[in-house]
């Protein structure tokens, strides 16, 4: 088998507590399907036909899927904190060929293959997909026009022919100067940092990576702390730790480093033309004397989307942006089920806006008028209701006269007549009284 | 598409000259002595472990083609044709083959048992005045019938007519729809993907193939790929992606990646190894075909595999069998690649003098691997001339190679050649295939490096292989070549795409070819490990081989 997928459905969506606080992160309902849904629709477009899904106990119950895959839960207490690392490593037994790594929250139309491909045509160590991040357009609801610290900075470095990953650093680690070793730049004397792109989460691996994880229990995180450190071992030679190994006073312990060192988990064919180097006359780079890609043993190659949905639903700001992207995105899917659903009764077709998905058994009374909006199932809108740009998710009642505009409204809540609520966060089961203004206010439980 | 071209190319120098091939024609040589009343209408045959697959398909059809002949001359009540009975009178008409012992006559079709006692005259009027009969008859019912289309060589009986019958390989069929369709149907059963060409064609080579590098066929293929195995997948990417190119790196890795698919095979139950491994081979071959057109190297390598696969006594376990087979392949790959590069490296960088200046063209790994061999062996002081050409810019990897070995080399592009032809005191050229009438297939450009040598008198010798030379005859560069993606020939200079806009031009064609063909004339010597010959004995080589192999 060539691949295996396995997406991390076990982080717990440290940064949007608000939403997360009531609904675990892969269930979030994003266009009325839950967050788990979107990578797992990917995969089983690409062709996958099985999936480890590592998640907790109680998300499976919850988690209602039809999907022909055959999802292979497994599982991780809650009392247990794990990095996307530490999953690995915890299911290594089950990874057998080289492994497929998804975040639950990512949601895109990307083609696989263009990934995948880079993967398999220069036999990387790893691949990876990342997008041009927009800017973000709107104040998130519930911050109160605070203007949120800017998220870390990531520095990518990339060769001229945009596809192989030369360097990589964030802001955070970094004092005030940007170190680029001497040696990426002898062997590649062009090189474009970016800072404006956003990674996605989704990552091909060789199997060696993952043994190479078993053994060293100092990685955590795979984002934070496999992902650069590979891409500083494509430069960095083995026989620097040889030296090591000959200095018999410090002996031992470099030793155990330099058997930690991922050199000596990849196998011995691993050069990319090893039956044929001498013979094909194709080379990655031009103007010095040296072999095809150095003879580099490890390559990280990235693909950089530029048009096309990508998005990770990692904070509120980003989880109503991808909602305003799903419907465009499931129409091109050309799924069978239509935008507004069969069963939800609504009086008013042509108020109902094109874009807007509306859930099963929901009733929408007359002279409703919703846009750009996601309605879940077994909501009860009544009449003379406005509603623009809002996220209402399952067994929400509203009663007349409302008018609501870019807030987001969790299950069960109760909005009482006549209220109008604007860019505001409304946790689960809450109940507004009647006639309330609010405006910009969170709300939680 | 290999496989077909072995016969029709066999057939094609004996259907030149009209004789029919009796098992006693050399099947390449042209047949001296068999002029145009020498049409015998039936065939030699003889008894014998010589006789192979390809007589054997001859024979049959030839019985056929008797055996309704004779049910519609019953009616008319003449003599049926006599098979070969006189085996003797029928060989001085064909060329003796040194090997065959003298025929012993047979008569398969009807059981007629040759009349004893006849003369070999007598014998041969006889059959000549039948054969007059049958003709005769044959004219009158074709009037009969009032069918227009008359033979085109009307001595020719009906017993040779369907054999002349040529397939063409598909690929060179791109623009008949037919052919197409067999194609996308032959893929389909085989669930392999069928890659759409891209951009308008040149209209003389609209009958190749030209493919887009940005759309690669793993696009309509699931990602964890199930049919076709992940090793022969990403063989096919590097091959459209042109990270493999060059003819003996492209066999070896093909060889390589047919060892790791042998190793994991298994044999399904009820199945012989030696048929079902065929038949699994064929899907991986036809995709690494549609990721790019199999080269001639390529070609030769499957058909020795598949021939020994299907020679595999069925004696052997599965185990033994797999071993064995691992066990040619690495052989092959040792005879013909390695150490065939070594003879002809050493043959070669002896016709290398002090002094001398060589030209050479592209990059190819033979000529490299000469030039370096005869810089680290020897102590001559010589020096080289890499001549390149756009879009492949391949002498540069050239260059980096002689340099890097301490080689004193000039590098100029293709439209300075007669500018340093008058310093350069011989040519040095790779080849990607050698073909039967003695003609050079090279990289686009060879051809006219051996031209404008030619015009100024210095000697052009090509290094190749055995294992690359080719039954097909070719006498240009149109018929069969290969068509590289156009876009490859748009340069960006100062942030502008010179011919970016291609395609909204209706009247605008991009053509990148890839090979091209030099004439058996232009070249002076051809090095090869069976020694130096000259082009015009490249069929006597295939001639041996193929003795050799059957």
């Amino acid at each position: 088998m060539e691949f295996q997928a396995v997406v991390m459905a076990a982080g717990g969506g440290s940064r949007m507590t608000d939403l997360t606080s009531s609904i675990p992160k892969p269930l979030l309902p994003v266009g009325n399907r839950p967050l788990l849904w979107y990578p797992l629709n990917l995969l089983e477009r690409a062709g996958f036909e099985e999936v480890i899904v590592i998640t907790r106990k109680e998300i499976q119950k919850m988690l209602s899927l039809d999907t022909k895959m055959k999802l292979d839960f497994v599982y991780i207490s809650d009392n247990v904190d794990m990095g996307t690392a530490d999953s690995l490593r915890h299911i290594h037994q089950k990874i057998k060929t080289d492994v497929l790594v998804l975040s639950c929250d990512l949601i895109t139309d990307v083609d696989l293959y263009k990934v995948v491909d880079l993967f398999r045509t220069h036999d990387a160590t790893l691949s990876m997909l990342m997008k041009k991040a927009p800017e973000p357009t709107e104040v998130a609801p519930g911050q109160k026009g605070k203007k949120k610290p800017v998220e870390q900075r990531d520095f990518i470095g990339v060769d001229d022919t945009g596809k192989r990953l030369l360097f990589m650093a964030n802001e955070a680690d970094l004092d005030e100067e940007l170190v680029i070793k001497r040696s990426i730049l002898q062997k590649h004397p062009r090189m474009h940092i970016r800072t404006g792109l956003m990674d996605a989460h989704l990552y091909c691996l060789k199997k060696y990576v993952v043994d190479f994880l078993v053994e060293n229990r100092t990685i955590t995180s795979l984002r934070s702390e496999l992902i650069p450190h590979l891409v500083r071992k494509q430069f960095s030679s083995p026989t620097s730790l040889q030296q090591g190994l000959d200095n018999k006073e410090e002996g031992r312990k470099k030793k155990e480093q330099a058997s930690l060192d991922i050199y000596s988990f990849i196998k011995e064919d691993n050069s990319l033309l090893k039956p044929a180097p001498d013979n094909s006359c194709w080379n990655d780079h031009r103007g010095d004397m040296n072999e095809t890609l150095h003879e580099g043993k490890v390559r990280c190659y990235v693909h950089i989307m530029k048009e096309g949905l990508c998005c990770r639903v990692n904070t509120l700001a980003l989880y109503i942006e991808a909602n305003r992207q799903v419907p465009k995105l499931l129409l091109n899917l050309g799924l069978e089920e239509p935008l507004v659903h069969g069963t939800a009764q609504i009086t008013d077709r042509g108020m109902v806006g094109s874009d807007s998905i509306i859930g099963s058994s929901t009733q929408i009374g007359e002279k409703t008028s919703i846009k750009h909006s996601i309605i879940g199932s077994a909501c009860t809108i009544k009449d003379k209701v406005k509603i623009t740009n809002c996220i209402i998710m399952n067994s929400v009642t509203i009663e007349e006269g409302c008018c609501l505009q870019g807030s987001v409204i969790c299950n069960n809540a109760v909005i009482e007549k006549g209220a109008d609520i604007k860019d505001c966060l409304i946790g689960s089961d809450q109940r507004l009284e009647t006639k309330e203004q609010f405006l910009i206010k969170p709300l939680l439980e | 598409m290999a496989e077909r071209e072995a016969p029709g190319g066999e057939r094609e120098p004996c259907r030149a000259s009209g004789a029919a091939p009796g098992r006693g024609v050399s099947h390449v040589a042209p047949v001296p002595g068999a002029g145009p009343g020498a049409a015998p209408s039936v065939p030699v045959v003889v008894q014998g472990p010589e006789l192979s697959r390809e007589e054997k398909l001859q024979l049959r059809k030839e019985k056929k083609q008797q055996k309704k002949k004779k049910r519609n001359e019953k009616g008319t009540a003449a003599e049926p044709p006599e098979p070969g009975t006189a085996a003797d009178p029928a060989q001085p008409r064909v060329t003796p083959h040194p090997a065959s012992p003298p025929a012993s006559a047979n008569a398969p079709n009807d059981g007629e048992k040759p009349p004893g006692g006849k003369s070999k005259a007598e014998l041969r009027a006889e059959r000549r005045a039948k054969q007059e009969a049958e003709r005769a008859q044959k004219q009158a019912k074709k009037a009969e019938l009032g069918q227009g289309a008359a033979p085109a060589k009307p001595r020719l009986t009906p017993t040779e007519a369907p054999s002349v019958v040529k397939r063409l390989p598909e690929h060179v069929q791109v623009d008949d729809p037919a052919a197409q369709r067999k194609l996308a149907k032959k893929l389909e059963r085989q669930q392999v993907p069928l890659r759409q060409d891209y951009g308008t064609k040149v209209n003389l080579f609209s009958h190749l193939h030209q493919y887009s590098r940005k759309k690669p066929l793993t696009q309509q293929m699931s990602i964890p790929s199930t049919v076709i195995h992940p090793a022969v997948v990403r063989l096919g990417l590097q091959y459209s992606q042109g990270i493999i190119n060059g003819s003996n790196a492209r066999c070896i890795a093909l060889l390589e990646v047919f060892k790791q698919l042998i190793r994991d095979y298994s044999t399904p139950p009820n199945e012989e190894l030696s048929r079902d491994l065929v038949a699994k081979l064929k899907p991986h071959i036809s995709f690494l075909n549609q990721c790019r057109p199999l080269s001639v190297s390529m070609g030769n390598a499957i058909k020795f595999l598949k021939k020994e696969i299907s020679c595999l006594p069925d004696t052997l376990r599965e185990e033994e069998a797999k071993e064995k087979l691992q066990g040619t392949i690495d052989n092959y790959l040792r005879e013909k690649i390695v150490l065939a590069a070594e003879a002809i490296s050493k043959s070669a960088f002896e016709k290398i003098n002090d002094n001398d200046v060589i030209l050479v063209y592209g990059c190819s790994s033979l000529v490299n691997r000469t030039l370096c061999d005869a810089h680290t062996q020897t102590d001559r002081t010589f020096r080289v001339i890499v001549v390149d050409s756009r879009p492949r810019l391949e002498g540069r990897e050239t260059l980096r190679r002689l340099v890097r070995h301490g080689i004193h080399c000039t590098y100029v592009m293709i439209n300075a050649i007669s500018y340093v032809l008058p310093e350069v005191s011989k040519v040095l050229l790779g080849a990607h295939a050698l073909l039967a009438n003695g003609s050079v297939m090279s990289r686009v450009g060879t051809s006219q490096i051996a031209l404008v040598s030619k015009a100024y008198n210095v000697p052009v010798l090509v290094c190749c292989e055995t294992y690359k030379f080719c039954e097909r005859v070719q006498t240009d560069s149109f018929v069969s070549n290969e068509l590289d993606d156009p876009d490859d020939l748009i340069v960006q200079r100062k942030g502008q795409a010179q011919l970016g806009g291609w395609a909204e031009n209706k009247s605008l064609r991009l053509l990148n070819l890839v090979y091209d063909v030099t004439p058996p004339d232009l070249v002076d010597l051809v090095i090869t490990d069976l020694g130096m010959i000259p082009c015009t004995s490249v069929p006597v080589v295939l001639r041996v081989k193929n003795v050799d192999q059957q």
